[in-house]
């Protein structure tokens, strides 16, 4: 369990947000200690996404307090917000590069935009992120040249290329072939430990953040319902747990979406 | 009677839904001009969107110029000549072309050219999360997408309509004059005689500039706008074409009454 004590960089208290009249979180309490690789997990559509948006500041929570630093996010005004976005990295589901630019002017493009280094410092400096993703060779190309292993290593690139305090992933691993998902996820600690950085990840992938976090959350129906070190996971016997890493289809998180039992609605459609 | 009830809803509830849109574009609009002084202070990039937004469609807008004025001369000719007054073409020519039809068949052309790639690009920017992804980067998508997209379709539409309108005076004169004989004296003199720069290509220029504001502030609305799905891309880009259009022919009704108004 993390503490108050730790060095926290992230905490949310009692968080509830709704899209509209559908309640997504219902009270999430959370801390990311610094230094930390935190990984948020859970089935589609339980507001894992929505966590993310929430501490990057893109979405409001309607209760409690989203604390980045040391700031509650939702009271900051947007040059505020923006100046503590500078010292965040965001990697998207499917890396979101500008398919305009090439891969040298992506991972530029935050340098360019919020820094007034010269051409020469700057080109050393995304070739140097570039490198460290092991794709220095790629600089030339153009996003739609890229697999979709090289463009999340591009986009990661991008996102530490102002040497972030805080990195979040996004569905990292969604649509990777098994090395591509192990030389990402290999990255994302690497990085994480190379930078002094703090990573939040959201994640399907049991297995490969089992092998690179320090921490899990699990999210399900708008709330924590487990959480531990990857040791305490693998120990647990909490059926929710159980269900997640075993892959059981049926369980807590149920099989069928709600609905009217299957005879009702049988018996009721030939009534009808 | 529940067929009836159900028509009101729907009429109701699409009433609202227009009128909550027409809120959202305005409030964007306030948006989009806040945010606009990065378009000048980083003026290639408001460059680069001319170039996309009017140099790209230089081809469509000289070539249909062309045979707009061709028709024009044409049609214009086998009427003219009727009542002996063949040797106007050329004024009839030019001021069909500046007052009307050079701003706005540009207009619907360039709405269908522009603002239909302008609507695209910015709606896959926000269906691939580009548009989230700058945001996360602390820098504005209002400011470094859409405004220099903006201001490019507001700068290059009077100049397209001014071209289409030149062009189109080439195509009555190639006809009038190189096909079917008219005086080329009589052509060239008549129109400058009749056409009044204040009266005639000012109000035309300013007919450009308000048709060329509408169709940028429509077509960079419905990108951002836009549902982030290939379905909401889609309606998107054909609201972008349909709204445009409606919108500069109702406002050039507008605009036509309010300049010409009491005049011959």
């Amino acid at each position: 369990m993390v503490s108050e004590t730790d060095n926290l960089l992230v905490s949310l208290k009692d968080v509830r947000f709704a899209y509209g009249e559908r309640e997504i979180l219902r009270g999430v309490n959370l801390k990311v200690p610094r230094g930390k690789v935190v990984a948020i997990m859970g089935g589609s559509g339980c507001g894992k996404t929505t966590l993310l948006r929430l501490i990057g500041g893109q979405l409001r929570a309607t209760a409690g307090t989203v604390d980045v630093a040391g700031r509650d996010v939702s009271s900051l005004d947007t040059a505020e917000l923006y100046e503590m976005r500078r010292r965040m990295g965001m990697l998207f589901q499917f890396g979101a590069l500008f398919t305009d630019m090439s891969v040298f002017d992506n991972v530029a493009f935050p340098l360019r935009e919020h820094t007034d280094l010269p051409f020469g410092l700057i080109r050393d400096m995304v070739l140097m992120k570039l490198n460290a993703v092991g794709l220095r060779g790629a600089a030339d190309l153009m996003p739609a040249e890229l697999s979709g292993g090289m463009a999340r290593r591009v986009a990661l690139a991008r996102a530490i290329a102002l040497d972030p305090m805080l990195i979040m992933y996004d569905e990292p691993f969604a649509g990777l072939d098994p090395i591509s998902l192990g030389v990402i996820g290999q990255l994302i600690r690497k990085l994480n430990d190379a930078l002094g950085a703090t990573t939040i990840m959201v994640t399907h992938d049991i297995m490969e953040s089992l092998q690179i976090v320090d921490y899990i959350y699990f999210v399900s129906e708008g709330g924590i319902v487990a959480e531990g070190t990857p040791d305490e996971l693998r120990a647990s016997k909490d059926p929710w747990v159980y269900q997640f890493i075993h892959a059981e289809p049926d369980g807590p998180v149920p099989f069928h979406y709600p609905a009217e039992a299957l005879e009702e609605s049988l018996i009721g459609g030939r009534a009808a | 009677m529940n067929g009836l009830l159900n028509f009101i809803r729907r009429l109701g509830a699409a009433a609202v839904e227009g009128v909550w849109r027409i809120g959202f574009a305005a409030r964007f609009f306030v948006l989009l001009l806040r945010h606009s002084g990065q378009s000048l202070t980083r003026i290639h990039l408001t460059v680069r969107e001319i170039y996309f937004s009017g140099v790209l469609s230089l081809l469509i807008i000289v070539v249909s110029g062309l045979f707009v004025g061709m028709v024009l001369g044409l049609q214009g000719y086998e009427t003219l000549q009727r009542y002996g007054s063949g040797d106007a073409l050329g004024v009839l020519v030019s001021l069909s072309l500046t007052r009307e039809l050079g701003p706005v068949v540009a207009g619907l052309l360039f709405a269908s050219r522009a603002g239909l790639a302008v609507t695209a690009e910015i709606g896959l920017m926000k269906t691939t999360e580009q548009l989230d992804a700058m945001d996360m980067m602390a820098v504005n998508p209002i400011a470094r997408v859409v405004a220099p997209r903006f201001w490019g379709g507001v700068i290059s539409m009077p100049l397209l309509a001014a071209l289409f309108s030149a062009m189109g005076v080439l195509g009555g004169w190639l006809i009038g004059v190189v096909f079917i004989g008219v005086d080329n004296g009589a052509f060239w003199s008549q129109m400058q005689a009749a056409v009044d720069f204040r009266f005639d290509i000012m109000n035309g220029v300013i007919k450009s500039f308000v048709f060329g504001a509408t169709v940028a502030l429509i077509a960079v609305f419905e990108g951002y706008d836009c549902t982030p799905t290939a379905e909401g891309l889609s309606r998107a880009i054909t609201r972008t074409v349909v709204t445009s259009a409606l919108a500069i022919l109702a406002l050039d009704f507008v605009l036509t009454s309010l300049m010409f108004r009491g005049q011959s």
